[in-house]
């Protein structure tokens, strides 16, 4: 045991060790987490009126960021399909860093649930046995399942490989593909129950299309990738952590198919409203057009939807998509398409106009933006010092001090 | 290997107990630990009303009416009525005679205990134009502010929970924080709401309401008549909403809006009692139920009296 603890703190340490640019970036970092927070205590001080919310739109900025941050943990976690499914080995190696950016985007996940209610103390009501889980009726009771699940599963499986590696053994297979498979349905699961939160409510014509779980599934698979394969450029470029060409131009063909899915199903939606043209059409219509002179979010409606067609463009031809100039103005134009898409237009929308026809107009204060900013800062964190310890280990260069070592560490003065 | 930290002070402590020391401090600062307040902790771990016993339920509303008493300095009576038996509450709304004199709207929020600042109210009254669309919310106004009512060409509707039978905010919140009661009306724990507000997002009727701010009202505008699951002084971060003035129906009067409206337009009873005023509307009038294509099943009738 005590041989364990010793090691994994030893592990640790490997995050006080770094270059300038390291301190530099998670100094830059704490900055934005200490403004979050400070922002934060004004929302604990004076309630969640410091928001742009009020009763007509309930749900704002904070759930945005939610809905899209499912999307990225369920879609990180995708790439072992190809990986396992059909061994394809340079994915294989990379799924780890996967997994890592699942953990860490669901703890963001739980920050911004956190965030956004109004009693926080109060959150155990929300655990079964102890406090009154509304389970099966409630899709949030759901949620809380799933994505606690899934942490805990995505937790577990980085771990164990961690820990192998560390150990310098191979991890063994027999317990790693199981959980691994296992894997797969849950990622899927955590979209489609964030899907169907807004889709089972009749009340909101806007998110009550049951195209909505499918739309959020081709989502996310375009967005996660595109975030993971930035993500890989740096690792590869700031450690020595290897990671073939061959993997990434594969994802990219992936977020081809996944953009080309998403964009149709777009199609098939907006095709339904505005030809059927009831008046349930009238969210789409403020989305895209803007009502009664209101139109905040078209601008923005537009730019996603564009950039995501220009994105699908340039990850359809092998010749752009394997240049990384294009591959890249690719990745950064779905990620902000998709973050737009499946954050403010798809919940604000949803409430505008609002179930009784008045129209007002959500926009984040500055408080929110902050506290939300915080919150991106230390999920960022988090993902840095998870690499910082994991890619040593994965390349090698960390290892665990052998038993007899440590003892004779021990003895000396 | 003890590392002796050696303070300014002379003091040693060893580095454990000085982190132990900072968490403990750090905490104490998070949670209210230096009000040496017990009912803090009562409030914390009271358990959901439907849970509580004869005994936990005395005792939760005497630490209530003393909470109460401390923050508004004034006393304040709470009660927990149970549903009578043989009672289903119904409501009528006879939409030819509204004027929309938004009376019923302050009555509610006088009665009822809604913050003042920020304005929480529970009733709100649309303005539609005579001879349009029938019924075309996106059209409808709600802050219409006349000289004089009513308008000529336009006819006003008052919404406010229509006590769903089959309510999609019971089926929505995660924590069982708000339920149908015996007698039909949904009511609300402000003690249990963890203020998600899942529930407002599946209400078709936009008629809960969330305490984005710390509720405010003058001691002297405190109506001192409360109960548990109704009209209660409420808490920042929770949800509230009608409840057909739980605390004057079950002590058999009429709902504040039902009193207040100066034309009658407001009707209210058992709708189990084949001699109440609702069942006379239900049976004579043409009633209709708001979205009815939703199957929410509404204890809230609309109807038109006579035509003018």
């Amino acid at each position: 045991m005590v041989y364990y603890v010793k090691n994994f703190f030893m592990a640790l340490q490997e995050i006080t060790k770094g270059n300038w640019k390291y301190f530099a970036w998670l100094a830059f970092l704490s900055l934005l987490v200490i403004a979050g927070i400070a922002a934060y205590f004004g929302q604990v001080e004076r309630g969640l009126i410091i928001t742009g919310m009020r009763d007509q739109v309930s749900w704002g900025f904070y759930i945005a960021n939610f809905t899209f941050l499912v999307g990225v943990a369920a879609a990180a976690v995708l790439l072992v399909v190809p990986a396992y499914i059909y061994h394809f080995k340079p994915i294989k190696e990379i799924v780890l860093f996967g997994e890592l950016l699942a953990i860490t985007a669901i703890t963001m996940c739980i920050m911004f649930i956190m965030l956004d209610m109004g009693q926080p103390l109060r959150v155990w009501h929300i655990l079964p046995v102890i406090g009154g889980m509304n389970f099966p009726s409630s899709l949030l009771a759901w949620d809380v399942i799933v994505l606690n699940s899934y942490l805990a599963l995505n937790t577990l499986v980085a771990s164990y490989v961690v820990c192998k590696f560390f150990t310098g053994k191979e991890y063994n297979l027999s317990i790693i593909t199981p959980l691994v498979i296992i894997s797969i349905p849950m990622a899927i699961s955590i979209h489609t129950v964030t899907a169907f939160l807004y889709n089972g409510l009749a009340a909101r014509p806007f998110w009550n299309a049951s195209i909505l779980a499918p739309r959020f599934l081709a989502s996310a698979f375009c967005s996660g990738p595109a975030i993971m394969l930035i993500l890989f450029q740096i690792i590869r470029k700031v450690t020595d952590m290897e990671i073939e060409d061959k993997a990434i131009f594969k994802i990219s063909e992936l977020i081809a198919y996944a953009m080309g899915i998403n964009l149709f199903l777009l199609g098939a939606e907006v095709f339904k409203e505005l030809y059927s043209g009831t008046a349930h059409t009238e969210p789409i219509k403020y989305l895209y057009f803007g009502i009664h002179g209101k139109s905040r979010l078209v601008p923005w409606i537009w730019t996603a939807t564009i950039g995501n067609i220009i994105a699908f463009f340039l990850f359809l031809f092998p010749k752009t998509r394997e240049n990384f100039k294009t591959l890249n103005i690719g990745c950064i134009l779905i990620i902000t398409g998709v973050y737009i898409e499946k954050g403010m237009g798809l919940v604000i929308p949803g409430f505008i106009p609002d179930t009784l026809g008045e129209i007002y107009e959500y926009w984040p204060t500055t408080h929110e933006l902050v506290i939300t900013l915080g919150v991106w800062a230390a999920g960022a964190m988090l993902y840095t010092l998870l690499l910082k310890f994991a890619i040593p280990i994965h390349t090698g260069s960390l290892r665990a001090v052998p038993r007899d070592k440590l003892i004779s560490m021990k003895q000396a003065p | 290997m003890k590392k002796i930290i050696e303070n300014i002070d002379g003091i040693n402590i060893d580095r454990r107990t000085l982190l132990k020391g900072a968490a403990l401090g750090l905490a104490g600062t998070a949670l209210p630990l230096d009000k040496a307040d017990a009912s803090f902790w009562d409030a914390f771990f009271q358990k959901h009303f439907r849970e509580m016993t004869e005994k936990d339920l005395k005792k939760v509303l005497e630490r209530l009416e003393k909470e109460y008493e401390e923050k508004h300095k004034k006393a304040v009576k709470v009660g927990a009525e149970k549903a009578l038996p043989d009672v289903l509450f119904g409501y009528g709304l006879d939409l030819s005679r509204c004027i929309g004199c938004r009376r019923c709207v302050y009555a509610c929020v006088e009665e009822n205990n809604q913050s003042l600042d920020p304005q929480v109210q529970w009733i709100s009254v649309l303005r539609f134009k005579k001879g349009d669309k029938w019924m075309d919310l996106e059209n409808s106004e709600k802050y219409y502010n006349p000289q004089q009512v009513p308008e000529p060409g336009y006819f006003y509707m008052p919404v406010q929970c229509q006590q769903c039978e089959n309510p999609p905010c019971v089926k929505a919140c995660p924590t069982r924080a708000t339920w149908k009661e015996p007698d039909g009306i949904v009511v609300i724990d402000y003690n249990w709401c963890i203020g998600c507000r899942y529930c407002m997002a599946a209400c078709p009727y936009g008629a809960r309401r969330f305490n984005w701010g710390e509720p405010k009202r003058p001691p002297e505008k405190i109506n001192p008549n409360t109960h548990y699951l109704g009209n209660r002084p409420r808490y920042r971060g929770v949800v509230e909403k009608c409840t057909f003035c739980i605390q004057r129906t079950r002590n058999g009067r009429y709902p504040a809006c039902v009193e207040i409206c100066p034309v009658g337009a407001r009707k209210f009873g058992n709708l189990l009692d084949p001699e109440s005023e609702i069942r006379y509307a239900i049976e004579h009038k043409r009633v209709f139920r708001l979205k009815e294509d939703l199957n929410t099943n509404p204890k809230f009738y609309y109807f038109f009296a006579y035509g003018k």
